[in-house]
């Protein structure tokens, strides 16, 4: 492998209802796709607290993707509409921080919706890939500091 | 981080076991599974890693079993694929051994990993990162109890055709109340506009209605028709369903359905469209859809009715009814709640809208008509008596049947409709029969893949029906003095276009899902398939199940289906009814969130984000407490809380945390 070739590493947060079963289904269709995802699955993805994002950028994820149900759609009727919110706020922290609006993205993907895993994935694997490495600081100076020790604690 | 302590084990750490699968080559094909078990132990806390061929079969977790016992394991990572499909498994085998199945971590590394990638290096690696996270992850995995939730032993079939009439009486047979609700005013659906079934040339009334009045009959079913469910609430074993009864305006229990208050109508001829019949007869506004509906009540449709257009009839219609008192022109619309442990949908399908391919002309030209309206029109209870006549009342002296219209075709549905081709050939030999007319099949493939479906085919052809391969291309008029069409296609077989004229064209139209499907799927919290059937839970191995526990499936809303194949699935789904209902509780995941109340500054962020309602102030404490019966266990309340003091079962921040670091450390 050329040593210029940077494979980014995405961290994927996937809904157990809707975007891991379209994950599963992409896998029993045999789709390929880029393997630089780290699919971590929670039961809705209202669950994905954005330190949970903010930790993964800290860790050295390069792209963090959260996957849920449509609108509408969630399994837990609305908990994919406090991810939106969550989301939204979120991506003016990032961007505060310097961190490109690429590396974090939002997706509605539902169960049947296999060939949008492959097509977002490849997508974002491509645009992170196109904007190198993330910088991050060191772990010490993780932008936000009481997240360390709550976690060490 | 808060690592539990174990007493006997170093440095107290939980002693972990792995286990990679090689799912035969499914795995091991792609991802060298050797790599990673030498990987795995050498992870902190794994005291012995594995790879073998088949982990979820017997010998598979009784090395598990095994090794829990002589490594003294207390967590077990398993890297195999989906936790949706195997996580079970493995839960009941470390519980054999003496674990709490929820110190059990699945890793995906087949629908994930070796079946979506085809570098071997970078697969390996991805799995490597997966079972690093896990079993990070593990060590900090609580015992975990599931929850016990008795199951009410009623049950609920939304739809009343063949389906659900099926799986209603075979759960009302095993002593269950069912309540069936039907949305339109008779139970039947589709199977009672047929003439004759395939393969068989069973008469579809004869073997329908009588299983239509065991309905009615049924001391164990609550049959509502004209009906429709509104509101799905609970969970498993518990659902609360409010079920919208739309007014008839005619008391049902008055209603003897004699039928002569239709004839008394101030209309003497009837006016509007006859859904029944598919628009070929009309109706009046007072009707009965069918002489054989279930129930054997009238319904008043206010569209139409002077009486609610103007107040102003003369109500012959009453005056006939007489003592019997049962039209009542000022009921309401009534709404029921209902209390269930178990749901089976059979919404079935619609057909095809042939106006959707405009060059087949339907609604254009007279002479061509879709296959249901066909069904009227040999059946003998039908607009013409089973008459086949054109619409000006001629006999055709030729056919046209057009086969795959609007399946198999990229433009519009492109799944096989798996019935046309079987009811292509009913209805061919039901014309010949009653017409003696050429008739000329247009298809793509045959496809009779049935018991009995073959001969069936055989026999039609040796009938003298004629067969052109070839997908229609146009059809025309003639020009000619009959007001012939012509059939235009590429007969593939002899490699020339040929040109048919014929006196009618029936169009074989496919089966779609029905338009409110999207809403259906909501109300039920299920999914469904990229083509809008509902989505099973597996396709091979929980056919019936959807992804919300206690609810099933049965029949064409899962996809096309005939009849045989519908009573299958129908009974299918009540089976699995039962055997929730017998079982007499269900065990729900122990997902719940609850609140470590030391932490909590009683800020109520959370409570407005239930959507269950499960959070409430106490105020006493002034701190917020989660409702465990309530709790579903999304953790969006978790997600939220400011002072991190809510914790989700088995999604515990910390537990996430671990895995965000192990996906993401270096190896």
């Amino acid at each position: 492998m050329p040593e210029e070739t940077f494979e980014p590493k995405i961290v994927a947060f996937f809904c157990n209802w809707c975007t891991y079963i379209a994950a599963d289904l992409a896998g029993t269709s045999r789709l390929k796709y880029a393997p630089n995802a780290r699919v971590i699955r929670t039961m809705c993805s209202g669950r994905v607290d954005p330190q949970f994002v903010l930790e993964a950028f800290a860790q050295g994820a390069d792209g963090v993707l959260i996957g849920g149900c449509h609108p509408g759609d969630c399994h837990y009727q609305e908990g994919n509409y406090k991810t939106l919110r969550r989301a939204t706020l979120l991506r003016r922290v990032l961007e505060a921080m310097g961190i490109e609006p690429a590396r974090f993205r939002l997706e509605w993907i539902s169960a049947s919706e296999a060939e949008r895993v492959k097509t977002v994935v490849n997508e974002m694997v491509e645009q992170v890939r196109a904007l190198g490495p993330l910088h991050v600081v060191a772990p010490e100076d993780v932008p936000v500091p009481h997240l360390r020790e709550e976690v060490a604690a | 981080m808060r690592m539990p302590q174990i007493s006997g084990s170093p440095n107290g750490r939980p002693r972990v076991g792995v286990y990679i699968c090689h799912c035969g080559t499914n795995i091991a094909g792609i991802v060298d599974v050797r790599a990673l078990s030498e990987h795995a132990a050498t992870l902190p806390g794994v005291v012995v890693a594995r790879d073998y061929k088949y982990m979820c079969s017997d010998p598979g977790q009784e090395l598990i079993i095994r090794d829990i016992a002589e490594h003294d394991l207390h967590r077990v990572v398993v890297a195999s694929c989906s936790p949706l499909l195997h996580e079970q498994t493995f839960r009941n085998a470390a519980a054999k051994g003496g674990l709490n199945p929820f110190q059990v971590q699945m890793v995906n590394i087949r629908e994930h990993d070796s079946w979506v990638h085809a570098d071997r290096q970078a697969a390996t690696a991805k799995a490597k990162d997966l079972i690093r996270a896990a079993v990070r992850r593990v060590a900090l995995h609580r015992p975990l109890e599931r929850r016990r939730v008795p199951i009410n032993p009623d049950a609920l079939v939304v739809g009343g055709g063949i389906a659900g009439i099926h799986a209603a009486l075979t759960l009302a047979n095993a002593g269950k109340h069912v309540y069936l609700v039907e949305r339109e005013p008779t139970i039947g659906g589709h199977m009672a506009q047929f003439d004759k079934t395939f393969p068989t040339l069973d008469c579809a009334a004869c073997i329908l209605t009588p299983k239509m009045t065991q309905v009615r009959a049924h001391p164990n079913i609550t049959l509502w028709t004209y009906s429709e469910v509104a509101q799905v609430g609970g969970y498993v074993g518990n659902y609360e369903v409010t079920v919208r009864r739309k007014p008839r305006y005619i008391v049902e229990d008055l209603c003897v359905g004699c039928r002569e208050c239709i004839e008394a109508c101030v209309y003497k001829e009837g006016k509007t469209r006859d859904e029944f019949n598919l628009g070929l007869s009309k109706r009046k506004p007072i009707y009965m859809p069918f002489p054989q509906a279930v129930p054997q009540l009238v319904v008043i449709d206010p569209e139409t009715c002077i009486e609610f257009k103007s107040g102003k009839c003369k109500k012959t219609c009453v005056e006939v009814c007489g003592d019997r008192k049962a039209i009542d022109f000022t009921q309401q619309e009534r709404v029921e709640t209902i209390h269930v442990g178990t749901i089976v949908l059979a919404t079935g399908f619609k057909v095809f809208d042939a106006q959707r391919i405009p060059y087949y002309g339907y609604r254009t030209y007279p002479q061509v008509y879709t296959a249901l309206e066909v069904e009227r029109l040999v059946n003998a209870a039908g607009p013409t008596s089973g008459e086949v006549v054109l619409r000006d009342g001629r006999r055709p002296e030729s056919v046209a049947i057009v086969h795959c219209v609007g399946s198999r075709d990229e433009n519009t549905n492109r799944w096989c409709s798996r019935v046309c081709c079987m009811y292509s050939l009913k209805l061919a030999h039901l014309i010949k029969e009653k017409t003696d007319a050429e008739v000329y099949n247009f298809y793509i493939d045959i496809r009779t893949p049935g018991k009995g479906f073959e001969e069936f085919y055989n026999r039609v052809q040796e009938e003298g029906t004629h067969f052109i391969r070839g997908k229609v291309a146009d059809i025309y008029p003639a020009g000619d003095d009959r007001g012939r069409l012509i059939v235009q296609a590429e007969d593939t077989l002899l490699g020339k276009v040929r040109k048919i004229p014929v006196d009618m064209v029936v169009l074989a139209v496919g089966l779609e899902p029905r338009p409110d499907t999207q809403d259906v799927r909501r109300l039920f919290n299920i999914t469904c398939s990229t083509e809008g059937w509902f989505l099973e839970r597996h396709p091979k191995l929980a056919p019936v199940n959807t992804f919300t526990d206690g609810v099933f499936l049965a029949g064409a809303c899962q996809g096309p289906k005939d009849i045989p194949d519908s009573v299958a699935q129908a009974g299918a789904a009540a089976a699995e009814a039962l055997a929730l209902i017998d079982a007499g509780s269900v065990e729900l995941e122990p997902y719940t969130a609850f609140v470590v109340e030391e932490d909590c500054s009683g800020c109520k962020t959370c409570i407005p984000l239930c959507p269950y309602n499960a959070i409430a102030f106490v105020a006493e404490t002034k701190k917020a407490a989660i409702n465990e019966v309530l709790c579903k266990g999304c953790g969006v309340c978790v997600a939220a809380c400011p002072s991190g003091s809510i914790t989700q079962n088995f999604f515990e921040d910390e537990a996430i945390f671990e895995e965000i670091k192990g996906v993401l450390a270096h190896a």
